[in-house]
């Protein structure tokens, strides 16, 4: 029998509706695999038996044909998402143990679509890194290290490394910053932050709730069609879900995208930018002009005060955001003589330092005397973000820029330890889409000299989801990366 | 002139006070989640997964709690504001599970109006509204148990609150009590809020300042937390301005302070400062929304206003002839003005007034008994007077109805029936008694006729007597002044 | 603006976080050098520019007033690390 788990979704589906195999084989050979490369580090949570449970419940439903969308699919859960009956870490100290009596919106949808989930992944804390380095459990081995270990970028670092290591058949991710987008680009796979408000954020642990959003990262665009297709909708429970439609996302993978016109944001080709990502960038380009799309050059001249924005703005709300995590009810307690005293000891031993850090400079951008100046302007500054991305859509259908300016880099780089903004400046490309809350999505161009995938991003407008993906499948069709492991 | 004016040595002072009064809402389901307000249940059984801010738990907002914010904006003739916003009050504390208030701060739903007060000396007089918002209250702390510990329940926490916050009009503890008193009638009337104040559900923070008569500035003040009754918010504040002229007389200066009002000694008490209080870094709810109101929703709750206590008071003395003082009393209680209506139905309403004022508040007052315990019903209390007017029985005769009514619950025409009492009407029957007094009587009437005009008391008496005080008093009149004329 | 000594103390304070005495000049030199990263926002010219909550610019939806939630306080109390008597437990906590 060929290897399973290199099979995408949707070819392991119809895989199972032809009785090829089961759920059950299927899902025991990502479980084979799971633990197989444990050294990876991608899972902090194996669910091996509760899968394999589901599995079974699944292969009836086949065989009944009344099997779901994602019907005995096994997926990955980024540990962000709040599980009934398994423990929810967010990667941190202060949660090890939380077992939630509550399942979030998205992964209960895909529950009631079929998938099983074979475990939770690893992540940076509470979602706050770009490297998942600030994972408590330690970091994501990139599948593509070879003799220096890499790292699998971040926040979603389990979900793109399982994903590129066929550990599942796909994952949930949540992007904030750019953390589903730059490790899927690190891991060669592909993955979409779909338009704010598309996905309930309820039972998502919150990072920064303006922000946040849930996607999927996957094999491929068609995976990631499918895969959102099934977490995407209106939730009462969210009250920034925005009431939409959630269009059939496989009905625009024909890759036909003559006429559509494709924008290249000027000021994103920075002096000192990586000649590899620059040439992939414009080859990207001409692939899509050689099926017919039109490259138009457009201008997003708040660009260089995005990353500024997005370290006042993300900081700000989560210093607010954590604040219930103040050991009283649940997670992490280290008692004091007084209730000041628990909640610092309980909160100075639970957190990392990176949501230290984030956590007093978003408490500083909001304290009397600096919210003007730092808050308020941040949010200025994001209205303007925003309105660059609304009239450069007047002259253009998507987006194409590069995903991030560097390819993945070794885990402890010295410099990215020392200096925070040094790591900050990974999300160059991908923050200002997050601030104007539009889709975009990530997918492999190719490799750089030293064999390592990079990512395009291509953006869309909000809730046109449909063209990011007509874009993407359109430029994945002539990439022809092969570069899942 | 109802100002409180303190005599000090060289100079008159007056009191300056304003205040903050948090009214809980009346609705079956808490402002930001969907679990139930019902006050003394048990220990966390109210409480949902949002209520102790479990992670990823998101708010959605209680459209009643929205109604019943702007009815009560209206009702306080206040400008109602299309576009609010909500915010976060940050601040650690264990009776706030989320480590943030959800409340409202730049754009409350409810901004300036005016509520008129009357004074005991006849005057009114303009209260100033500077805004009403909507928020959520806290858990509950109970230090009692154990002598160690702390116990927080939940019940409490996110049940909706009206904040409503007035400008520094008052003058007098005396002005303070109308405003509450009125407040309170306001929020029984429209149901937004049950008002009582030893239960915690309308709780009064004051602002105390004092300065010379003449000087225009304000001076620092002191803010009187959480006064639970009418009575102690008037003393309070009184021995507030007190104790700050004591201050300045002595050459002392203020401090702006939080004090609490003990009702035991009757006076103010310093609160402990706590570290950074003012610290609350307010900003913009990411996870609501902001509210915009349609015009349609505004009409549709206007259109659904009961007649508030001014406007009953005005028809009751336009339309039903009271005098202002008894509207104004029979109208300060919902139910009683209610009750009021109910039983003057059809009748003489000023006499339904008289009864209601007299006997029958007096028999509550005796038997200890609320309105609704009454045993007499409006519609027998209305038809007791209908059978005084109509004739059927005489006032005297009333009074023994009503008493028997009082013990029994019984109908009035019913009593009388069964026990005999019509008065008599029949002037043939009446002459015949009369006729029989003045044959048995004749030193009397010759008396009368010599010009002893007050015996004509007694030979009424003597006719009620032998009728057994049915006789028709005016018919009874009448016919003897015929006779002995 | 430079950040002293001071304002790094009382902003851990503010988020309920310890800093070490020996790490506090580290603390604060490091959140200088943030602090001076973004003021580059003060070179944008924001006036007349309104703050954006949301991307989302339209109204909330209105959740309607049912009861759905609560009686499950045995779920409620699951993690927490302390809890007596069906409440949840704290060291006192001084009024």
């Amino acid at each position: 029998m060929t290897d399973l788990t290199k099979l995408t979704i949707a070819q392991a589906r119809e895989a199972l509706k032809n009785k090829e195999f089961t759920a059950i084989e299927l899902t025991q050979a990502y479980i084979k695999n799971m633990e197989a490369k444990r050294e990876l580090n991608a899972f902090v949570c194996e669910c091996s038996e509760k899968a394999l449970e589901q599995a079974k419940l699944s292969q009836i439903k086949i065989e009944n044909g009344t099997s779901g969308d994602l019907e005995g699919i096994p997926l990955g859960v980024k540990d962000l998402f709040c599980t009934k009956g398994i423990e929810t870490t967010a990667c941190s100290n202060f949660l090890k143990g939380f077992v939630p009596p509550y399942e979030a919106t998205v992964t209960s949808k895909l529950l009631k679509a079929g998938a099983n989930f074979i475990g939770k992944l690893n992540m940076d804390e509470f979602a706050m890194g770009g490297s998942n380095e600030t994972s408590a459990f330690g970091p994501v081995v990139n599948p593509y290290s070879k003799d220096v270990k890499l790292v699998a970028g971040g926040s979603s670092g389990g979900s793109a490394a399982a994903v590129s290591a066929n550990m599942c058949a796909g994952a949930t991710g949540t992007d904030t910053g750019g953390s589903i987008r730059q490790p899927s680009a690190f891991c060669g796979v592909t993955g979409i932050k779909p338009t704010y408000g598309r996905c309930s954020r309820y039972g998502v642990i919150a990072f920064a709730s303006s922000l946040d959003q849930a996607g999927p990262i996957a094999k491929d665009v068609r995976d990631c069609a499918i895969m959102l297709k099934n977490m995407a909708g209106y939730d009462a429970k969210d009250a920034t879900s925005v009431k939409v439609e959630v269009p059939d996302f496989e009905k625009f993978l024909s890759g036909d995208i003559r006429g559509m016109k494709i924008g290249l944001p000027k000021e994103y080709r920075v002096d000192g930018l990586n000649e590899e990502v620059v040439a992939y960038w414009d080859k990207a380009a001409q692939m899509l002009k050689d099926r017919g799309a039109e490259i138009v050059e457009i201008s997003l001249p708040h660009t260089k005060y995005a990353l500024a924005t997005y370290y006042i703005i993300a900081p700000a709300e989560a210093s607010s955001n954590l604040a219930r995590y103040d050991g009283l009810r649940y997670g992490n307690r280290v008692d004091g003589n007084s209730i000041d005293e628990m909640y610092i000891n309980s909160r100075t031993q639970g957190f990392g330092k990176e949501v230290k850090r984030r956590i007093m400079v978003g408490t500083y951008v909001l304290s009397a005397g600096y919210y003007d100046a730092y808050f308020l302007k941040a949010q200025k500054v994001r209205r303007l973000i925003r309105d660059d991305f609304v009239k450069a859509f007047e002259k253009c259908d998507v987006i194409l820029t590069p995903t991030s300016p560097v390819a993945a880099f070794p885990i402890g780089d010295k410099k990215m330890q020392e200096d925070p903004i040094a790591m900050w400046l990974n999300d160059i490309y991908t923050v200002s889409v997050s601030l104007a809350g539009l889709p975009a999505m990530s997918l492999p161009i190719g490799l750089n000299k030293d064999g390592l995938p990079l990512g395009m991003q291509i953006i869309g407008k909000a809730f046109d989801e449909q063209r990011v993906f007509e874009a993407a499948s359109a430029l994945e069709k002539q990439a022809g990366f092969e570069g899942v492991k | 002139m109802s100002a409180l004016i303190l005599k000090g040595k060289n100079n008159d002072w007056e009191m300056i006070c304003g205040l903050e009064i948090h009214c809980q809402i009346i609705s079956k389901s808490k402002i930001y989640s969907p679990s139930s307000t019902a006050y003394g249940s048990d220990v966390n059984e109210n409480v949902s997964f949002i209520d102790v801010a479990m992670p990823g738990m998101l708010p959605s907002l209680n459209k009643e709690c929205v109604r019943q914010a702007l009815k009560t904006g209206i009702a306080l003739n206040a400008k109602v504001n299309k576009y609010s916003a909500f915010a976060r009050k940050n601040y650690f504390y264990a009776d706030l599970p989320q480590g943030y208030q959800i409340t409202q701060d730049k754009f409350p739903i409810i901004g300036e109006g005016v509520v008129k007060i009357e004074l005991e000396n006849g005057e009114t007089k303009e209260i100033g509204i500077e805004r009403l918002h909507i928020e959520q209250d806290t858990a509950k702390s109970i230090h009692d148990i154990s002598p160690t510990k702390t116990f927080i329940d939940f019940n409490r926490a996110g049940v909706g609150l009206m904040e409503l916050v007035t400008k520094p009009d008052f003058r007098s503890p005396e002005e303070v009590g109308a405003f509450l008193r009125k407040l309170r009638s306001i929020v029984r009337y429209l149901g937004t809020c049950d008002g009582n104040m030893d239960e915690g559900s309308m709780r009064c923070d004051a602002s105390v300042s004092i300065r010379p008569v003449g000087e225009k500035e304000f001076r620092p003040r002191a803010e009187i937390k959480n006064v639970n009754s009418v009575k102690f918010a008037c003393q309070a504040v009184e021995y507030e301005a007190n104790r700050q002229l004591e201050i300045y007389e002595s050459g002392g200066s203020m401090e702006q302070e939080s004090r609490q009002f003990d009702p035991v000694s009757g006076e103010t008490k310093f609160m402990r400062k706590k570290e950074y209080a003012h610290e609350y870094r307010y900003f913009p709810e990411p996870d609501l929304l902001p509210l915009v109101l349609t015009d349609e929703f505004i009409a549709e709750i206007k259109a659904d206003m009961v007649e508030l206590p001014d406007e009953k008071k005005e028809r009751f003395v336009k339309e039903l002839g009271l005098t202002p003082y008894d509207a104004k009393v029979i109208c300060e209680n919902k139910e009683t003005a209610e009750f009021f209506e109910k039983a003057a139905k059809g009748h003489d309403a000023k006499k339904v007034a008289n009864w209601l004022m007299g006997d029958f508040f007096a028999m509550l007052n005796e038997k200890k008994l609320t309105l609704e315990q009454s045993p007499i019903s409006a519609e027998n209390l209305g038809e007791l007077v209908e059978l005084v007017t109509s004739n059927v029985i005489n006032g005297k005769t009333a009074k023994d109805v009503f008493e028997i009514m009082a013990e029994t619950g019984e109908n009035p025409s019913k009593i009388v029936e069964e026990k005999g009492l019509k008065q008599v009407t029949d002037t043939g029957a009446i002459e015949k008694i009369i006729d029989e007094i003045i044959a048995s009587n004749p030193d009397n009437v010759a008396s009368y006729k010599a010009g002893k005009t007050n015996l004509m008391g007694w030979f009424v008496g003597q006719v009620m007597k032998a009728s057994h005080g049915k006789a028709n008093p005016t018919l009874v009149n009448q016919i003897l002044v015929q006779r002995l004329d | 603006m430079a950040v002293d000594v001071d304002t790094v103390k009382k902003i851990a304070f503010l988020s309920r976080l310890k800093i070490e005495d020996d790490s506090i000049e580290a603390t604060r030199e490091e959140f200088n050098k943030i602090i001076q990263w973004v003021d580059q926002l003060k070179e944008v010219d924001t006036d007349n520019v309104e703050q954006l909550i949301s991307v989302n610019e339209n109204s909330i939806q209105l959740r309607e007033d049912e009861v759905t939630q609560g009686q499950c306080s045995k779920d409620i109390l699951a993690n927490a690390p302390m809890k007596e008597y069906g409440y949840f437990a704290v060291p006192k906590v001084v009024e």
